[in-house]
């Protein structure tokens, strides 16, 4: 078997709700299904309770990616945090989008206890995202460092 | 014609002085120069002398009467059209009490950016005249005068209309057109660049940032009692911290916690002394949310809930950032 060394390993953070997503985490674990180590599960009791500051710090921390993760909207345990989170996120990720951080860094996704399937699915195809652009410099250094030092 | 004005000011804060009404007036007097005119509280006739009001009195009074509106006695309070969104705003936050204030509504024709008539060769400048059409520039080397779009303020030319959302009684001598202009053309434009572009775009503006907090002082929505950017350890008030993670983010989540609270007022452009876009970062927000969740105005009244503390079921899915097209 041949290992590769080389390849670039992003560090994703996956911020879970206690009730659908990190439930499906734990279903998608049980049931074999594979996806990236790359992605460190954070769980909070709520999609609703990620401040976007959150966000921000997972990236200036050295995060490539940083995904959502919460119950469908609708089902919410606390009947109506999601619905917060879904507008909260699309402001602050066209924010980020607009600051020119890459889109493919940031995504919110609904996955309910019962979709392991869907949610090793999700980062699969998240974490191939966050591989393609590579490491992120952007995030961290928008106020800013000495260009040449980018390449660091 | 501003003068005209100004002397009904006057006459009508002494009629409400003298009547009890109010116990004191906030408005503008000169500074140092011709051109930066500061906030003034004033008490008496005397005091009153100083009141000026021309095409350089662009402070926004709003934030003044949070303290103001809680000492005993009301104010009187000069508010031009745009200052009375982020005084409605700061009613809805419960920030200013309402009984505390007498609202005078005054005339607006554009308020002028000293740093473009400075531009454009105006030195000295010690007054300013406005005939409606033109400015006049009084300066030490004589007067000049120049087109209004040439030299008004940024947030001038993006006007929201001329009328009065909170008032007590109005001063209106000349009337004027009450049409909004567009002002999302900053943001469309920045959107169209490429995310490396835009990158680039937003280092190099944010690059300048001194951390003078400039921006966050000035600004009406920012009148948290305790600001997440004050380090209490450093022993100086308003102190930036040394954490990279704050310096790195302060202009991110400025822009964020004024989210749906940020009436477009054009304060934190004005004062930047870098002359960073500031309203460009506001603006992509208000922009966003008129798109995505109807036409919003903060300030436009005092009861609508802001969108950001609103939801409805059948609100865009997030990827409606990722299916926009474009680059990346």
């Amino acid at each position: 078997m041949q290992v590769e060394n080389k390849e670039f390993k992003p560090t994703i953070v996956a911020f879970c709700c206690n009730w659908c997503s990190y439930a499906g985490a734990d279903l998608a674990g049980t049931g074999r299904m594979q996806y990236p180590a790359d992605v460190k599960i954070i769980r909070v009791p709520c999609s609703c309770r990620v401040n976007p500051m959150f966000v921000l710090r997972a990236f200036q921390r050295g995060a490539d990616g940083v995904i959502l993760c919460g119950c469908h909207p609708g089902d919410c345990h606390y009947s109506t945090g999601n619905y917060y989170t879904r507008r909260r996120m699309t402001m602050l990720f066209d924010f980020l989008d607009y600051l020119g951080i890459e889109r493919a860094r940031t995504r919110v996704e609904w996955v309910s206890a019962a979709e392991g399937a869907k949610f090793a699915a999700v980062m699969n195809d998240f974490v191939k995202g966050v591989r393609e652009l590579g490491p992120n410099k952007r995030i961290t250094d928008l106020r800013c460092k000495p260009e040449e030092k980018e390449g660091e | 014609m501003m003068q005209q004005v100004v002397d009904i000011m006057r006459k009508r804060a002494l009629q409400l002085l003298g009547s009890g009404t109010v116990n004191r007036v906030i408005g503008w007097k000169n500074g140092e120069f011709g051109y930066d005119q500061t906030p003034a509280v004033f008490k008496t006739e005397d005091e009153l002398s100083a009141l000026v009001y021309d095409s350089f009195s662009s402070p926004n009074l709003s934030k003044y009467l949070i303290e103001e509106s809680k000492k005993e006695g009301k104010i009187l309070a000069f508010l031009k059209p745009c200052d009375t969104y982020s005084f409605n705003q700061l009613i809805k936050e419960h920030r200013i009490n309402r009984d505390g204030v007498y609202i005078v509504g005054i005339e607006c024709c554009g308020m002028v950016d000293i740093n473009k008539l400075k531009a454009l060769g105006a030195v000295g400048v010690n007054g300013i005249a406005d005939d409606g059409e033109t400015i006049t520039a009084h300066t030490l080397y004589g007067d000049k005068t120049f087109k209004k779009e040439e030299v008004l303020l940024e947030k001038c030319l993006a006007c929201k209309g001329k009328k009065h959302v909170a008032f007590d009684e109005l001063i209106i001598v000349n009337a004027q057109d009450d049409e909004a202009k567009p002002r999302f053309d900053g943001v469309k434009e920045i959107e169209a660049m490429t995310p490396d572009e835009r990158f680039a775009f937003w280092r190099s503006q944010l690059s300048k940032c001194i951390r003078c907090n400039a921006c966050r002082n000035v600004c009406p929505a920012c009148s948290c009692l305790q600001c997440v950017f004050d380090n209490p350890k450093s022993g100086v008030a308003s102190k930036a911290t040394p954490d990279t993670f704050e310096e790195q983010m302060y202009h991110v989540i400025r822009a964020f916690h004024v989210a749906g609270r940020c009436t477009d007022c054009g304060e934190c452009s004005r004062v930047c002394p870098q002359n960073i876009p500031l309203h460009l970062l506001n603006r992509k927000f208000i922009k966003d949310m008129n798109e995505f969740y109807g036409e919003y105005q903060a300030g436009a009244d005092t009861e609508t809930r802001p969108p950001l503390v609103n939801y409805t079921a059948g609100d865009v899915e997030p990827t409606v950032i990722s299916d926009k097209g474009g680059d990346n």
